[in-house]
């Protein structure tokens, strides 16, 4: 069955030619640094089902020596100018946004055509597996078309990825990070002092702690996943629920999305907020998260708001 | 109260500007010693989970993709189309892009779109090419910034509709643990008073934003 053998796989090769691009670019002088970095994730993808979980330890060790010692840097390769690129766009008119949307349209086409056959494809993994057949759709008719050298995509990709550095595998350590809070209880003693924070026979008060509970939690884990559990069963269930009689599925909805608002406004949601600023190559790295912040927080109003009018009918 | 010093690490991290992974890596180490697990089995639970979240790191397959359309001129093909277009402003460009991102994320398409398959490669150079039409000086982060901004906003407030979403499993799956079972339909549903409210703020601020381009262009005149 497809799943995610061939998604790992293809991940892994990818960056096992993005390790060699690395350590060829003489043009960088922390080429072995970016090399073994991505070396590592190589490893992992191929192989981190039979290191065992101290042996993936290890690799992670290794990726935040590289990254917290400062050893990577950015290569030089070639590309085109912008003046290459403008003729270019000339030349090609808007046939140019053809491959762009394989991508998008191979994730919509296989993810419905893939559930239909859960037998050939792991209906769990069905969008994944998608979007990889899109990427390596896109690539072929891209060597059909403008017939670059066999490693020009791997050399475009490896610019883009040095763009983006170390923060690519933030969002992985910050999910692996939640797992050993989850292990250490650091959910049950927020949610007891969120629980303590509360005046008693107060709804507005009960309702104010959730979802800006909610949201706070949200901002310190990254992910309003790991803070949605803690907040339900700290005040959510046991007051909003069956105390004060709240429609459940309004009080989840609602707290979920006020958990949203956070992710909004937090470094720690790296994959939202600081690596779009890495990609687009901002000088101001919050520069995302400031132009988040002006929506979230009326919008955390408005959540509170809908809570306390629709939740309690 | 002890693994509380974990998130102290966090913050502390943050602020004082360590590097993220290590700062990540610390408050994993204080947490697990905080409430008595020995390291070994704290670097066993971090590669664990690490090794699970794996497909978290696998949407940078797109680079090569998207690196390749930018060697032969999508984002400045992307910029002319918008130059093109006269009554184009980034406010207006950017409202349309929240509202395909609401309505396709609420029909569960949310990897068509993202940082790396559209925000760098058409929008941020599409709402770019717009504000310095309305007089922006090209180069700041303000515009990008907001273009990023407003997929985000786009996203997190449409996927909440779509009935398979994993947030929505997981609040039918918590909330199943307290006996109490409910359709995903029912819990979607109520997702979208909070989509229509971040679809006026967000179109709000970008309407404002258009308006201060014009007038600032005008004052310039």
């Amino acid at each position: 069955m497809i799943g995610t053998g061939f998604i790992y796989g293809v991940a892994g090769l990818m960056f096992a030619a993005f390790a060699i691009l690395s350590a060829t670019d003489r043009t960088n002088p922390k080429r072995f640094g970016n090399a073994t970095f991505y070396a590592v994730l190589a490893i992992s993808f191929l192989l981190g089902g039979k290191l065992g979980d101290v042996g993936n330890g290890v690799l992670v060790l290794t990726l935040v020596a590289i990254a917290g010692s400062g050893a990577m840097g950015r290569g030089g390769r070639a590309t085109t100018t912008l003046d290459e690129r403008r003729a270019e766009a000339a030349r090609l008119g808007n046939r140019i946004f053809l491959p762009a949307l394989i991508i998008p349209a191979a994730a919509l086409g296989g993810t419905v055509l893939f559930r239909a056959v859960p037998s050939l494809v792991d209906p769990k993994q069905a969008t994944l597996v998608a979007l990889t057949c899109g990427v390596l759709i896109a690539l072929i008719a891209m060597q059909l078309w403008f017939r670059p050298r066999v490693a020009t995509p791997l050399a475009e990709g490896v610019r883009l990825m040095d763009a983006i550095g170390w923060a690519a595998v933030l969002p992985q350590m910050l999910a692996s990070l939640g797992a050993v809070f989850a292990l250490a209880g650091v959910g049950d003693v927020v949610g007891k002092l969120a629980g303590h924070a509360i005046p008693e026979g107060s709804l507005i008060g009960a309702v104010l702690a959730y979802t800006l509970g909610m949201a706070l939690f949200t901002m310190i884990m990254g992910n309003a996943f790991a803070a949605f559990p803690v907040m339900a069963a700290a005040i959510g269930i046991p007051l909003l629920v069956r105390h004060y009689g709240g429609d459940p599925a309004v009080v989840a909805a609602i707290g979920m999305l006020s958990g949203f608002c956070g992710t909004l406004m937090t470094p720690m949601a790296a994959n939202f907020n600081l690596v779009p600023a890495a990609l687009l190559e901002l000088k101001d790295k919050n520069a995302v998260i400031r132009a988040q912040v002006p929506t979230a927080l009326p919008l955390l109003a408005v959540n509170i708001g809908l809570l306390y009018w629709l939740g309690f009918r | 109260m002890l693994v509380l010093c974990g998130i102290a690490v966090i913050v502390a991290g943050f602020l004082l500007r360590f590097n993220p992974l290590l700062v990540v890596a610390v408050s994993a180490l204080v947490t697990g010693l905080a409430a008595g697990i020995a390291p070994l089995a704290i670097l066993a639970a971090f590669g664990k989970a690490f090794n699970e979240n794996r497909y978290v790191t696998v949407i940078y397959i797109v680079l090569p993709v998207i690196g390749m359309l930018e060697r032969h001129g999508l984002q400045e093909r992307a910029r002319l189309a918008i130059a093109k277009l006269r009554s184009a402003t980034v406010g207006r460009l950017l409202m349309g892009y929240l509202l395909f991102r609401q309505l396709t994320a609420a029909l569960g398409l949310t990897s068509i779109a993202g940082p790396a398959q559209s925000v760098r490669p058409l929008v941020a150079p599409m709402a770019e090419a717009a504000a310095e039409a309305q007089g922006v000086a090209p180069g700041g982060d303000r515009i990008p910034a907001m273009a990023a901004a407003t997929d985000n906003i786009g996203l997190f407030f449409g996927e909440d509709i779509f009935i398979a979403i994993g947030s929505i499993l997981l609040m039918k799956g918590v909330l199943e643990g307290y006996g109490i079972v409910i359709q995903p339909l029912h819990l979607s549903m109520w997702a979208i008073p909070t989509a229509i409210a971040a679809f006026l703020i967000h179109g709000f601020r970008l309407w404002l934003l258009d308006r201060r381009l014009t007038r600032a262009q005008r004052s310039a005149k």
